[in-house]
This record gives structure tokens, C-alpha cells and sequence, in this order.
């Protein structure tokens, strides 16, 4: 059995904020290895992001979200957005790892008929909250829910992952005015800040920084922290959401394609890529993978 | 068939101001309903929501793509959000319309003010006539264009009672009365508003006033036109037009748009696969729009009940050599 904080809750004989730690490390390991292999057999997708957020989706599913397999229609469900859509293996592989779904289904990712599409979709698989894959709707589907929420007296909490590449799109910024000025503190907006995008560097391509700077001038409650390092995310999630009266934002530094040697902080491996077989298993190898896990993962 | 079959009176109702009443009017008996503003309240008639449920009036600022997207969130949430701002400005954010709205099937809908020449002094840059064309295009969207104040207020209830993402039209300028009370609604039904045998006019929004003139029009010269209020324009009423079809075996369409995309190219689709026939086509003609008040642009654009009757004459010249 999975170890989350539910089951802590459930059985406080279990409890202990290493074992959670320990279970939410192999989590996003889980995460990275299925990651790694589900692109290997669509032929493509992407690897980087998918590698970056890892740690982070872990922290969300198993510890931080008030979300399981069957209260995804509970309406005080807390709720987690993908605004950066494309990391959507990612996203299965933790859905799987938790119970949304099936793992060897999440395989199938961007295959025909197949509801693991190339960004998530809200009528395939429910439990994704809703559809991206644009940059920047996500955070304002996500704006929206925090405040539907709030209109309703209910008490849930809202979560959306997005990439700094993304930041340049100018509706992340309208929904981040719109969600201070409607003091949203339930909303949680984290920022997989892996410093490359598609093409190149981000401060190539269009500079971010001082990026701290802009949300606090947007009136955010604002973290900087290591996104890789789970009692560090689990602490900043429980003090964003006691945060009141304004949204919080998390930026968590990270590595594109952490955890995968030769794929660090390449920028080629944040496009749509295809594996090589030998690729897979080097990137699986690095990943800490068993040569039987190995075999299992890529010749289903 | 209605039982209004010309013109009743030219009110002074635009059919915005006729949205943001019934709007106001229906909230207490759909609960679930907010409104989303864009510092529009003024222009988009919701002002009278504001007034009757300020605690369901959610303000976005000037940010529509954020606004367009939001209401898939609030919809996610199980209110059923209704968005407000100028037609121009739902073309700016119809990506998200499109995403997270229809991709996403939420029960969302989208009101937009100002639409055509019927905007008038503001100018080409305000002038959407390419949205029902764009709307149209997108999987699940139902699009709506209602053409008096009578058949503004039934829409508004039928599109709230609709599941599902709707891109309804209201208009700027003082419109035209063409039904009464005891008009019916339904989404997705074309209704004839005056019968005829020689041609059939269809027409949506402030064109169907026009239509009915260019029917009295012909109606001196013996030509016998067949009127058809045609507000959905998504769906389109495809037994009705095929009916229509078989019975005049000509067609003009009229509406306030660009000729390409809107209700002519949905017409001819239709009619097309069911039934071809000749057909003209009133509406803008590629080009973008200017300043001027709504009757001088009709005049100067082309969309005027002479010219739906000179296009009328022209398709009754094709049926006769076909």
C-alpha cells in the first residue's frame, strides 16, 4: 500500500514525516520512470519538464492535495490544474502512482483512441480538472475554480503547476491581477522553474527576472525554494495554506530533465523527442532503475 | 408560422439593454448563475444584473482572455457562468473559448455586445464581423443571434436552460420590434414570419427587420417572399430550410456579418447537402467596417431591405434559368 498522508491520518501508528518523505521520493521516482517511458513508446513528448516537476507532483498527490481516486466529484475536493499541459506524462505517471489510473494504461500515452493524450483532457480522464495545453488558461481555469469555490462557502484548496516559459504569456499575468485583487487565498500557484524552454534559456528567449519581484509586486505571498527537495515543498505548501487574504505563489527552482545525466539542463530535451531504445534505458538506468524494471517499463 | 408577420413598432430597447433585463429578471430563478464583467457593465447591458445581484457580478478588468478561461473554472466549479463584453473582444479571447470552454464541454456561455455595423460611430476596429464565422467553427458551440428585443429576453432564458457552451449576440443600437409576446423561442428552430412561394429570405439579428421591409418591397412588384427568422446559426435548422427549399426554390440570407462564415455560408451548407438551390448573399463583403451611424453603414455596406430586395430579384433571375 501506498503510504499518503491520508493513510497517516488513518493509521497514526504509521506516522512519521520520514516515512512520507521516503514514500514521496520513490513516488517521484515512480513519476520520472514512467515519465521516461511512456514517451519512449509514444515516439514523443516531453522529457525535460516532465523530469523537472516530478518531485513536486509527488508532494501534491501524495501528501499536500485533500484528493483521492473516489472523491473526484466531491465539490470540496481540492482541486490540481497542469497549466503546463505538456507535462502531462508526468501527470498520469502520478495519477498512477495514487490510484487515478491505471499504470500500464498510462503507457499508451498519445496513441489513437487512447485518453492519455498528448496534454490532458477534463472528458478522457476526470480526475485532470480540466483541459490544457495553451499556455496560461490553466492558471486562470484554476483563478475561476478558486473563485467558484469561494462563492460557494466551500473550503477547498486550488493548485496549478506552471512552467516559466510560460510566464511570458500575458494571460498568466492578467489571471495573477485578477487573483490578488479578489484575494484568493485559496489558490496556490507553483512555478516549475527549470530556467529553459522550448528553444533556449529562458533569459535567451525572454527574460524572466527579477521574477520574485514581479508576483510580489502583484500582492502574492511569495516562497523560493528548491523544488526538488520534498520537506522543503511539503513545509511551504502547509504555509501557503494558511496564507490569508491574498494568493500564494511557489517558486521552485529546479532542473529540467533532473535525474537523467546526460538530459540536465539541455534544453534539447524540453521539445517533443523521440527515444532511441538506448536512450530509454541509459535515462531509466540513471534514474535508478532495475534492469528487470528496465525491461518491464519498455517491453510492454 | 408566427402570428406577427411585419413589423410591429421600432422600439427603443437595443437588444443589449433587452439581455441585461431578462438577465436580471431570470437570476433568482437560476441560482447557479454569475456574471462575468470586463469594465463593461455600462456597454453590455449587465448593469442591470449589477444593480439586482452586485454579490454575482464577478469583475475581471480588462482582461478577457483571463475572463474567457476563468469561466471554465467557475463552471468546473458548478456555476454556470454567463461572460459579457463586445463581440471584437470574444474574438480576442476565443482560444480560450475554445480550450477551456468548449474542448473542456462546460456548461459556460458567452454574451456578446456589439457586434456588426450596427456598432456604428465607434468604427471598423469595433465592427466584429468575422465572430459568428469564428464561434461557428468551434466543436459543441452553439451560436445564437436573436433578432428583436421579444426574442432577446426568450433567448436568454433558453440559453440558460441549454447545457452546454453557447455564443449568443445581443446588439448595440436601438432594435427594431418584429415579435410579440407570445413569440416561441427554441434553440436550434428557424421559424417562418412571413410566408411566400416565389423566394425564401433568411435572415438573423437586426437583418430580420430588414427582410420584412424587403418583403413589402417585393410584395408591390407580385413576388411573393418568405420570410425566415433563423437566430440560431448553430445548429442550423436544416428541415426547415430543405422545407423551404422544396416550396420557393430560392434563397437570399441577410445578416450583419461578412459574408463568409456567418448565416449565408451555414445556409448554403445546409442547402447544399439537402436541397441545392440559387442563393444570394446580403452581408459585408470582405471588408472591414468604418465609422457612422448603424442606418448610414447599412446603406453604404449593403444591408439595407432594398438591398435584400435587389438581391432577391437577382437569385428570382437565377430560379427562372435554372
Amino acid at each position: 500500500m501506498v503510504l499518503t498522508l491520508r493513510s497517516i491520518n488513518e493509521d497514526p501508528a504509521r506516522a512519521s514525516s520520514h516515512a512520507l518523505e521516503t514514500e514521496l521520493a520513490q513516488a517521484a521516482a515512480f513519476v520520472r520512470k514512467h515519465s521516461i517511458a511512456s514517451i519512449y513508446h509514444a515516439g514523443s513528448g516531453h522529457p525535460g519538464g516532465a523530469m523537472s516537476s516530478a518531485d513536486i507532483l509527488a508532494c501534491l498527490y501524495g501528501a499536500e492535495l485533500n484528493l483521492w481516486p473516489d472523491s473526484i466529484e466531491d465539490p470540496n475536493r481540492d482541486r490540481f490544474v497542469l497549466s503546463k499541459g505538456h507535462a502531462a506524462p508526468a501527470l498520469y505517471a502520478v495519477g498512477a502512482r495514487y490510484g487515478f489510473c491505471d499504470a500500464k494504461s498510462a503507457l499508451r500515452l498519445r496513441k489513437l483512441n487512447s485518453p492519455f493524450q498528448g496534454h490532458p483532457h477534463v472528458l478522457d480522464l476526470p480526475w485532470v480538472e480540466t483541459s490544457t495545453g495553451s499556455l496560461g488558461q490553466g492558471v486562470s481555469v484554476a483563478v475561476g475554480m478558486a473563485m467558484g469555490l469561494k462563492l460557494q462557502g466551500l473550503s477547498a484548496r486550488v493548485y496549478t503547476l506552471l512552467g516559466d516559459g510560460e510566464l511570458q504569456e500575458g494571460e498568466v499575468w492578467e489571471a495573477a491581477m485578477c487573483a490578488a485583487h479578489h484575494g484568493l487565498d485559496n489558490l496556490c500557484i507553483i512555478i516549475d522553474y527549470n530556467k529553459l524552454q522550448s528553444d533556449n534559456r529562458n533569459s535567451e528567449i525572454m527574460r524572466l527576472e527579477p521574477l520574485a519581484a514581479k508576483w510580489r509586486a502583484f500582492d502574492f505571498g511569495i516562497a523560493e525554494i528548491d523544488g526538488h527537495d520534498i520537506p522543503e515543498i511539503l513545509k511551504t505548501f502547509r504555509r501557503a495554506s494558511v496564507t490569508q487574504g491574498r494568493p500564494s505563489v511557489i517558486i521552485a527552482h529546479t532542473i529540467k530533465g533532473k535525474g537523467v545525466k546526460y538530459m540536465e539542463n539541455i534544453p534539447t530535451w524540453h521539445g517533443s523527442v523521440k527515444f532511441t531504445r538506448q536512450q530509454a534505458e541509459d535515462a531509466l538506468q540513471s534514474l535508478g532503475a532495475t534492469r528487470s524494471e528496465i525491461k518491464e517499463l519498455l517491453d510492454v | 408560422m408566427s402570428s406577427t408577420p411585419s413589423l410591429i413598432a421600432i422600439g427603443n430597447d437595443s437588444l443589449r439593454e433587452s439581455f441585461g433585463k431578462a438577465l436580471s429578471a431570470l437570476a433568482d430563478e437560476f441560482p447557479k448563475v454569475v456574471v462575468l464583467d470586463a469594465d463593461l457593465a455600462g456597454g453590455t447591458g449587465v448593469h442591470h444584473f449589477r444593480k439586482s445581484h452586485p454579490e454575482r457580478l464577478l469583475q475581471f478588468g480588462i482582461a478577457e482572455q483571463n475572463m474567457m478561461a476563468a469561466a471554465g473554472g467557475l463552471a468546473a466549479t458548478g456555476l454556470v457562468p454567463v461572460v459579457t463584453t463586445f463581440a471584437v473582444f470574444c474574438l480576442r479571447a476565443i482560444e480560450q473559448a475554445r480550450l477551456s470552454l468548449a474542448y473542456a464541454r462546460r456548461n459556460a456561455k458567452i454574451v456578446a455586445s456589439h457586434p456588426g455595423l450596427d456598432v456604428g460611430p465607434d468604427g471598423g476596429s469595433a465592427q466584429a464581423l468575422e465572430d459568428l464565422a469564428a464561434f461557428r467553427a468551434i466543436p459543441g458551440m452553439t451560436v445564437i443571434s436573436p433578432a428583436d428585443p421579444i426574442e432577446m429576453a426568450k433567448a436568454t432564458r433558453a440559453m440558460l436552460e441549454f447545457e452546454g457552451p453557447v455564443y449568443m449576440r445581443t446588439g448595440r443600437s436601438p432594435a427594431r420590434r418584429v415579435f410579440n409576446d407570445d413569440h416561441v423561442f427554441e434553440i436550434g428552430k428557424g421559424q417562418i414570419v412571413r410566408d411566400g412561394s416565389d423566394l425564401t429570405i433568411v435572415a438573423c439579428g437586426v437583418e430580420l427587420a430588414r427582410a420584412l421591409d424587403a418583403a413589402e418591397e417585393l410584395e408591390k412588384e407580385n413576388i411573393s417572399a418568405r420570410v425566415v427568422n433563423m437566430a440560431t446559426i448553430k445548429p442550423i435548422d436544416g428541415a426547415l430550410l430543405k422545407r423551404c427549399a422544396e416550396e420557393t426554390g430560392a434563397f437570399v440570407t441577410a445578416e450583419d456579418h461578412n459574408i463568409y462564415g456567418g448565416l449565408g455560408s451555414a445556409v448554403a451548407e445546409s442547402l447544399a447537402a439537402s436541397h441545392p438551390c440559387p442563393i444570394e448573399f446580403v452581408g459585408v463583403k470582405d471588408v472591414f467596417g468604418a465609422s457612422g451611424e448603424p442606418e448610414e453603414l447599412a446603406e453604404q455596406f449593403g444591408l439595407t431591405g432594398p438591398h435584400i430586395a435587389r438581391a432577391a430579384r437577382a437569385v428570382l433571375e437565377r430560379k427562372r434559368k435554372a
